[in-house]
């Protein structure tokens, strides 16, 4: 755990942001009085100390958002989640009057904050049990309906500055936890059972044990692999069952058979008497595999949650207006045409038609860049996207199934299983492998058959165990989990198996550009002062301007200010729809907004084309009553590592290619300016994808790296797909890699790491392949003892995964 | 030696029996779901509030 997090007196002590000159929020914590910068957050700061849950701040490792106002609006709309129609998507009977649904928690940061969740809810009477998951930020809430009511602990979590979504627990959701539960019983089992077993056989190769007591062992031994055999190493037969039938053969075919062959073999040496049973090879083998497989799986379940999380992007409340009522109702009950009320801050339910009102929109869900749209009569909102500055009336044209967004969903889904794979490596030698030992085998047993049939059988026995295909099944998930748990380390998460395989044989890599190979956030490149105040007043002006308003710009000139301390207090604050916001400060009106913002002062304007230096740049403009005072140029900022990045892979042989929705002048702005020579713009999803498969065609294994809705396509059309750790939620679900670090130049680490678990998995393959061709004729002629055979065979596998180990 | 092995090797099995019905009972229970929160949690001190001396750590800083 990193050391608990401080915050500086100047600073909120909840979330850590400037507090504001001539504000006054105090909170007492643990004796000592602490400043707000909000009322927002000390509110949020009371609940907690008055719940006596001010440990929280001393243990909390991140700071948390900074809390809003609770509105009451907001509140009130948390009383419809009573409604037995809307609960029924998310709620389960566990009782008869006890319910339990699930939640998902926005605004966790910390192991402190899941802390405070459930130490809060648990103290509230009515609420039976409470779990949040560290990794999902889900929780799972169980209560008593008699006593307290689902809008209740929801508005609870909202006291201390989170928010809490129901989400219905999809069907895949609970076929991956069952399958998790599975696979650890499986592992149970194994564990259990291969431990008494190895006791035994320890003993048993001692020979210190009485030979009538042999037998008894042999057959305790029989009981304890019996579970393994059968049910511990299903799905290894099951695996192999399924390649046999489409007539193919899968690593898991020599793994099976050497399991059923050691095991019938050893239960017949049981029963007949002969010199030696191999129930601890059964044992170990099918604990190692499982083990391995299951760590295998884990990090790619861990980002499958987190794309899970996507379906809290569309509401799941609308106010409906009919005959002049307002009514708020469940989005499922909606119907095309029906008329519909967003406000200012609200997540617009379905794709609409604006009918009246004047509004910018954020869409950062589909672009991925968070930049104001104007809507205005007529104008065509999509669902997901947040409404900012005025009210909206939509008629309602597309909902759930013919939304924009679930046809993209839907995109995405086809693209990933038109996608074109490279064989792996260890599957094709694993084929070859298996094809040689059965006939080699065979040829053994026809042999000994001629010589000597009462030994034929336990040679044939030897052959496969001593064969036993356990280092050559190792060998590429021992490399893989070494090689994902040192990127792990770097912030790339590895999400799917063949991620590192592909990677390695990439020739081609392809950006997109907002997001990517930029921030995607809106930075000031540039100030132009236009009368005598000086570049820093400006944007204190602006900055001060633009805390009174949410717009998306905000950001922008509150991260320019070096002193967020000395911005001055605005009074009567205002929206302009679509012209900008406006406030008053020492006496003076001051507006800053677009091009009709400074239209009254036309001079300014032309004065203002030196700015043409930023082409694809917003231009605001700061005027007072009567001047403008000076215009700002912003744009996206090209990440730091990415020219850096690109250097770097053009040096490891490897083209780099750039594909990007914006016009051709933004992209050929930042094509030259991160060192890119390819590339292609104004490109609708569909069309990346296009291109994307003529490059394929072309014969180059293409690795994407996207963040946006739109990229989620070409993502998972490439052979390898790299998201970035702050992208949306779709283009993650869709990717074999996430960049959490959200530094491009892992890119490069990735590529050389994947190389490397390559030519450490050859060697490996190539090891096993080895150590087989020199044991298996001592084998076949009969020189092998029997704890020859299993120190052998443990010391392949060993020496297979200390060779992965190199990589961490 | 035969019999007190029979007996043994039984009693193994018995106990074999209870742990595997105790470890599929966590399993169902969901005590394998969150692998990391449980390391984090044990940080937390819920028993602060009754320890004397420890209300003064805030000031001492």
């Amino acid at each position: 755990m990193s050391t608990p997090q401080t915050v500086s007196a100047q600073n909120c002590y909840h979330c850590g942001l400037p507090i504001p000159a001539g504000t006054h929020y105090p909170v007492e914590i643990e004796h000592t009085p602490r400043n707000m910068c909000c009322r927002g957050c000390q509110a949020v700061a009371e609940a907690i100390v008055r719940n006596g849950l001010a440990d929280y701040y001393r243990h909390r490792t991140a700071l948390p958002q900074s809390a809003q106002d609770l509105v009451p609006d907001a509140l009130r709309q948390l009383v419809l989640y009573d409604h037995p129609d809307i609960q029924k998507s998310f709620v389960r009977d566990a009782g008869a009057h006890t319910r339990q649904a699930s939640l998902i928690l926005e605004g966790i940061t910390c192991a402190a904050c899941i802390w405070l969740n459930e130490r809060h809810l648990q103290q509230l009477p009515g609420v039976i049990e409470v779990q949040v998951n560290y990794t999902s930020h889900r929780a799972r809430v169980t209560w008593d309906e008699q006593r307290i009511k689902l809008s209740d602990i929801l508005k609870e979590i909202q006291l201390l500055g989170y928010h809490a979504h129901p989400f219905s627990a999809e069907k895949q959701e609970t076929l991956r936890r069952e399958q998790r539960a599975k696979d650890l019983r499986r592992i149970a089992v194994a564990g259990i059972c291969s431990s008494q077993v190895m006791m035994l056989s320890v003993a048993l190769y001692a020979g210190v044990v009485e030979p009538a007591s042999v037998n008894i062992m042999r057959y305790a031994s029989l009981l304890l692999t019996l579970p393994v055999a059968l049910y511990a190493a299903l799905p290894f037969h099951r695996s192999a069952l399924s390649a046999l039938r489409a007539g193919r053969l899968n690593m898991d075919v020599p793994v099976s058979l050497a399991i059923i062959a050691a095991f019938v073999g050893s239960v017949f040496i049981t029963m007949r008497g002969g010199t030696h049973v191999y129930y601890d090879a059964v044992n170990m083998f099918a604990l190692f595999l499982l083990t391995t497989r299951f760590l295998e799986h884990g990090a790619r379940q861990k980002s499958a949650e987190a794309a899970e999380n996507l379906l809290k992007l569309a509401p799941v409340m609308a106010t409906r207006v009919r005959d002049l009522q307002h009514e708020i109702v469940a989005v499922l009950e909606l119907e095309p045409g029906d008329i519909i009320l967003t406000k200012p801050g609200e997540t617009i339910a379905a794709d609409a038609e604006v009918v009246d009102g004047e509004s910018t929109v954020d869409e950062a869900l589909l672009t991925g860049e968070s930049r104001a749209v104007a809507k205005a009569f007529g104008a065509q909102v999509i669902a997901g996207s947040v409404n900012l500055e005025g009210p909206l009336m939509l008629r309602v044209t597309g909902l759930g199934e013919d939304t924009v967004l679930a046809g993209i969903v839907r995109l995405l889904d086809r693209a990933q299983a038109e996608k074109p794979s490279i064989a792996q490596l260890a599957d094709r030698v694993a084929a070859h492998f298996t094809a040689a030992l059965l006939l080699f085998s065979f040829a053994a047993g026809l042999a000994w058959w001629w010589f000597d049939p009462s030994r034929a059988f336990e040679i044939v026995l030897a052959v496969l165990v001593v064969s036993c295909p356990c280092a050559l099944s190792l060998a590429a998930p021992a490399a893989m989990a070494a090689a994902s748990s040192r990127l792990l380390k770097r912030g790339v998460l590895i999400t799917s198996g063949h991620a590192l395989e592909t990677l390695a044989h990439v020739s081609q890599v392809v950006f997109d550009k907002t997001g990517t190979l930029t921030f995607g956030k809106p930075v000031i490149q540039k100030t132009l002062p236009l009368s005598h105040l000086s570049v820093e007043d400006c944007l204190r002006l602006a900055a001060s301007l633009e805390r009174a308003s949410e717009h998306p710009l905000a950001a922008s000139f509150m991260s320019a200010v070096q002193e967020k301390s000395s911005l001055f207090p605005v009074e009567t604050p205002q929206n302009i729809p679509a012209k900008g916001v406006a406030g008053i400060i020492d006496g003076k009106r001051y507006t800053l907004g677009n091009r009709s913002a400074a239209a009254p002062f036309q001079r300014a304007i032309d004065d203002a084309s030196l700015l043409a230096a930023y082409p694809n740049a917003t231009l605001v403009w700061l005027c007072d009553e009567t001047h403008v005072l000076a215009a700002f140029a912003i744009d996206d900022e090209v990440r730091p590592a990415a020219a850096q990045a690109v250097a770097g892979l053009k040096k490891a042989g490897i083209k780099v290619y750039m594909l990007s929705g914006d016009a051709a002048a933004a992209v050929a702005h930042i094509a030259a300016s991160v060192g890119i020579d390819n590339w292609q713009a104004g490109l609708r999803p569909e069309e990346k994808v296009t291109a994307l498969q003529v490059m394929q065609r072309s014969g180059e294994i293409v690795a994407m790296v996207g963040d946006g809705v739109n990229d989620a396509p070409v993502l998972a059309g490439a052979q390898v797909s790299i998201a970035m750790g702050g992208g949306t939620q779709v283009a993650r679900a869709a990717s074999d890699i996430i960049l959490l670090s959200e530094n491009l130049s892992e890119v490069n680490t990735a590529i050389t790491t994947a190389r490397t678990a390559a030519t450490i998995m050859r060697q490996n393959l190539a090891w096993a392949v080895v150590y087989n061709l020199v044991a298996l004729p001592f084998a076949a002629l009969g020189y092998i003892s029997p704890w020859l055979a299993a120190l052998g065979m443990s010391l392949s596998s060993l020496i297979v995964v200390l060779n992965a180990l190199r990589l961490r | 030696m035969t019999p007190i092995l029979i007996s043994l090797l039984g009693l193994t099995l018995v106990f074999l029996i209870i742990i595997v019905f105790g470890i599929f009972w966590a399993i169902k229970n969901g005590q394998f779901d969150d692998l990391e929160g449980p390391a984090q949690r044990i940080l937390m001190d819920d028993d602060d509030p009754m320890i004397p001396h420890n209300q003064l750590r805030d000031k001492d800083k």
